[in-house]
């Protein structure tokens, strides 16, 4: 049996480790930091914790004043409101290269039941066109602390996709370096890049595809700005098919990102796989994941209908 | 400092906000010439600062909400020594540390880049928060214009501000009662600013004359136990120029040439 554990509960865990060992950390939260789960932080570090109430705005330009006065502070809300203080993150945050963490969790359409108001789908687009903006996405719960630790180390603004369900935990520990794209699975044939949640996905249809003969190598994206282009030019050029898998608008997403790094560069076959130009909705998890072809099925169809 | 003294800085103060204007064909004037006072009361009075190492540790903060008013904050760092006056004529030109708005990645002296309203209290709130849990006695200031009280997170701040009783947090409300529009009761009415401020658990003091160093020092000095301080000071636009003051196509103009000697001239029959 697959371990299951959620990115997010593991983000509250993280933060309460490294709370622990710097206490320079500090963490803000508008009123969710029981769904965020920096109430994990909270609740071991009270005085460093500072509740902003429902004005995420405001928390956003705090956190800057923060690192202004040289704490670390990582500021949380679902990653789509987020974007309710975007112009603080660009003008507070990133205009001044302040050192604050974003950490922004139900990501993605797998948020599910709440329904399109709450289902970020635009985050990693908005966020990746920032200047100095870090964005890491990790895929589990043992990523998502060394994607924690390696975004309190940098020295600069991050953004930290994070997702709501319980996923899976995969058992190879890899390391986590800003901008080193990992391989999870070799390939030959394809060369799927993803982040998130959607790894898992991409290598349930990888190894359906190996029954058919056809070899896919599975890419786990973590940071998708600054773009590995070395790893992601090396695989399309070896593997001369390329499927980009996301949980989020293929608009401005890792798509676009892979696409810029390819484009006049290396034939090759080219698909973006993820939620085409449309709003979220309510729905369970997997029933909403399978309504916008995001399930492994779904992926394995869209590749083959390429290669026929 | 005696007060004949700060007059005479204000004086230069102010010739220097429109020289840089000038040089630069554009630029805030208004805003600019309205607070020169509270800047002068900040950095030459009250203000634990050291400008041969501007980011000493234990300083005082200061935050320009109103960012537009750079050529004021640049004049005014400039007096004090943070950079050689010869950048004023850079101000607005290519590669300069005098940016349009303030950058404090490029100017000495800033603590914290500002430009779109509304921000700079609620970074303000976190500075402030900051240097209590680092157990630093260090006090920030910010100033604020009224019209950008119209902005809705100004509110988000003050809220906080008051939640979490940071009595080492000075708001200063440069109150012309003018914004690039029109008048503030024409644009979007402010009500009373006061009572507004009181209700979000504020200690205020409302200066009659936003000009008068002495009653803005005294104001400074008042203690606030417990409770953000917010100085609502009555301020005239374009002060000091007749033919900018009250006058709301002012705000974001920079004068000619000929208007800028007239108005040096003035300034200097004034002192």
């Amino acid at each position: 049996m697959k371990k299951m554990k959620a990115i997010r509960i593991a983000y509250g865990e993280a933060l309460a480790k490294l709370g622990a060992e710097n206490e320079k950390i500090v963490v803000l939260d508008s009123d969710l930091a029981h769904a965020t789960m920096t109430s994990t932080f909270a609740d071991i570090f009270p005085h460093r914790f500072f509740n902003a109430g429902i004005a995420e705005a405001n928390m956003v330009d705090m956190a800057a004043g923060l690192s202004v006065a040289g704490f670390i502070p990582f500021a949380s809300t679902f990653a789509v409101f987020a974007g309710r203080a975007y112009e603080q993150i660009r003008n507070g945050i990133c205009y001044s290269k302040l050192n604050v963490k974003l950490g922004m969790t139900h990501a993605g359409v797998t948020l599910g039941e709440d329904g399109g108001t709450h289902q970020a789908i635009e985050d990693v687009a908005l966020m990746r066109v920032l200047p100095g903006m870090t964005v890491l996405s990790p895929c589990d719960a043992n990523e998502t602390f060394r994607a924690v630790r390696a975004a309190a180390e940098l020295q600069g603004p991050v953004y930290l996709r994070l997702a709501r369900l319980p996923s899976e935990v995969f058992e190879e520990e890899m390391p986590f370096v800003v901008g080193k794209a990992n391989i999870f699975r070799d390939g030959a044939d394809i060369a799927f890049f993803t982040y998130g949640i959607m790894v898992s996905e991409c290598l349930k249809a990888a190894q359906a595809l190996e029954e058919q003969d056809i070899s896919a190598a599975v890419i786990n994206i973590h940071t998708l700005k600054p773009l590995d282009s070395e790893i992601v030019t090396r695989y399309a050029a070896k593997c001369g098919h390329v499927v980009t898998v996301e949980e989020h608008s293929v608009i401005g997403g890792l798509g676009d990102a892979v696409a810029d790094v390819l484009a006049g560069k290396v034939p090759c076959i080219f698909q973006k796989i993820g939620v085409q130009d449309r709003f979220g909705q309510s729905g369970k998890p997997e029933d909403v994941l399978r309504e916008y072809e995001l399930t492994p099925g779904q992926i394995i169809a869209r590749v083959l209908s390429a290669r026929k | 400092m005696a007060s004949a003294e700060l007059k005479t800085i204000c004086t230069r103060v102010r010739r220097n906000i429109l020289e840089m204007l000038t040089g630069a064909a554009s630029g805030h004037a208004g805003g600019s010439l309205s607070m020169v006072e509270i800047l002068v009361a900040l950095y030459f009075c009250k203000m634990r600062i050291d400008p041969r190492n501007p980011q000493k540790e234990d300083r005082d903060y200061f935050i320009l909400s109103k960012g537009h008013a750079a050529p004021a904050y640049y004049a005014v760092l400039g007096e004090r020594g943070y950079f050689r006056k010869e950048e004023f004529r850079s101000f607005r030109q290519l590669h300069s540390i005098l940016q349009g708005h303030p950058d404090s990645r490029k100017c000495p002296g800033v603590d914290v880049s500002t430009g779109s309203l509304g921000q700079g209290l609620s970074i303000g709130v976190g500075v402030a928060l900051g240097h209590r849990l680092a157990g630093r006695d260090s006090h920030v200031y910010v100033a604020c214009g009224d019209g950008e009280l119209q902005e809705g997170m100004i509110w988000e701040a003050f809220m906080a501000a008051s939640h979490y009783g940071l009595d080492n947090l000075t708001v200063l409300i440069d109150n012309n009662g003018l914004q690039i529009d029109g008048p503030n009761d024409e644009v979007m009415c402010l009500g009373d600013i006061e009572a507004k401020l009181t209700a979000f658990g504020c200690r205020v003091i409302r200066l009659a004359d936003g000009h008068d160093i002495d009653s803005l020092l005294r104001a400074l000095d008042e203690p606030s136990a417990g409770k953000p301080k917010v100085i609502l000071c009555r301020t005239v636009k374009g002060k000091g120029v007749s033919f900018m003051e009250n006058q709301v196509g002012w705000h974001g103009k920079a004068p000619t040439r000929d208007e800028c000697e007239l108005a040096v001239q003035e300034l200097e029959e004034l002192a």
